[in-house]
């Protein structure tokens, strides 16, 4: 369990005075601060075939109302078919004070980029 | 099994249904706790405006006379509502008459889960009618209320296992509104023709998976059962609590000032 004491509201499996049923809802994203509830990243596929994208964020007790509420702000005009919550706490971001480093060496190096290939129509998402 | 059409009473019974706590769900609407949660009451009050359009239009159609959705949902007073008297209860519990309170979502919640779990087997009973069109739209309001019911069912386990505070409200609006669900067994006279034609489902069998499916989630959510003592809610027979009018008329009055409107 990551959560602070007081971080979050309890949820079932842990609730009042051991008296809880053992239900599994998954991993738990920690509080940032008092009791607000923790913040999730989702991501969205929007069909077979293409990659998950980050779509957004929002507040949920544990990763399966996490995943509940994403599909309803986040799928609501038919956006998805599967749909994955991340505890906003697990990612590591790059600074933006690293910006140069980081990303302008790869500025000057357009033999990186396939651009010099003609694809077929056929191949369709590369 | 020969195909019919449902009888106009039974049609309207589940659209009042499905329009009336539409409509008081809908009160929610940017008044929910949290941002996630008023957009997810939203739309489940969306799905059953939905379901209550599909069912007035049918309801229409078979009563003809030039009645349309908009006549059977902003056309008619509260008495002519054939809903359970249950759905049209506001979001808190019992007061007197002149008193107000603040809005409970215990109540909301434990309501939603009641009466999902009722419609589930309902819609589910339904897809076998013998009136094609209502089957169609039991087949599309099953998915819907399987959500509906996975909502209220996640928050009702929540709220009952959370906190003492949570616990106690949320036993409060069950016992509160526990007794109201006496009206899902009776059986009207509308109900009984659309059992006898095969149009309609015979709310006596769904009973028994009923109390199983409520049980479990109050077993998992530490809450107690109650115990209904005798009062039978006559909803569906026209006899509605003093809170259905104000309800109507708010959700009516845009149409009555303005006959015909069209957007």
């Amino acid at each position: 369990m990551t959560e602070s004491s007081g971080a979050t509201l309890p949820s079932p499996g842990e609730g009042r005075d051991g008296v809880g049923s053992s239900v599994d809802t998954g991993p738990r994203a920690t509080a940032s601060t008092g009791r607000e509830w923790p913040l999730w990243e989702v991501f969205v596929r929007s069909k077979q075939g293409l990659e998950h994208k980050h779509c957004g964020s929002l507040h949920a007790v544990d990763a399966q109302q996490a995943l509940q509420m994403a599909r309803d702000v986040y799928t609501r005009r038919q956006e998805g078919v599967s749909i994955w919550v991340v505890p906003s706490s697990q990612i590591t971001a790059s600074l933006p004070d690293n910006k140069a480093e980081f990303f302008d060496p790869a500025g000057d190096k357009i033999f990186r980029h396939p651009t010099f290939y003609d694809i077929p129509d056929e191949v369709g998402h590369m | 099994m020969a195909q019919t059409t449902a009888p106009l009473a039974y049609l309207l019974h589940l659209a009042d249904n499905a329009l009336v706590l539409g409509q008081r769900n809908a009160e929610w609407c940017a008044h929910g706790p949290v941002l996630e949660e008023d957009i997810a009451m939203a739309n489940i009050s969306l799905d059953l405006i939905g379901q209550a359009r599909m069912l007035y239009q049918h309801a229409a159609t078979v009563q003809g006379n030039g009645a349309t959705e908009d006549s059977l949902a902003y056309f008619r007073d509260a008495k002519d509502f054939r809903n359970f008297t249950l759905l049209e209860l506001p979001h808190h519990g019992p007061l007197a008459g002149t008193a107000n309170a603040d809005r409970d979502y215990a109540t909301t919640i434990a309501r939603n889960f009641l009466n999902s779990a009722f419609t589930l087997r309902l819609w589910h009973a339904l897809q076998a009618s013998s009136d094609a069109q209502l089957a169609a739209i039991a087949a599309k309001s099953l998915k819907e209320v399987r959500y509906h019911l996975r909502h209220s069912r996640d928050w009702l386990v929540r709220l009952g296992d959370g906190t003492d505070e949570s616990h106690k409200r949320t036993q409060a609006a069950l016992d509160h509104l526990w007794p109201y669900t006496e009206e899902f067994w009776t059986v009207t006279a509308g109900e009984a023709a659309a059992i006898t034609d095969g149009s309609g489902a015979d709310p006596r069998l769904l009973r028994e998976g009923w109390g199983e499916d409520v049980n479990q989630a109050l077993a998992e959510a530490t809450l107690r059962r109650p115990t209904a003592k005798g009062f039978l809610p006559r909803g569906k027979q026209g006899q509605h609590s003093e809170h259905l009018s104000d309800l109507v008329t708010e959700m009516q009055s845009l149409a009555r000032q303005h006959p015909e409107a069209v957007w």
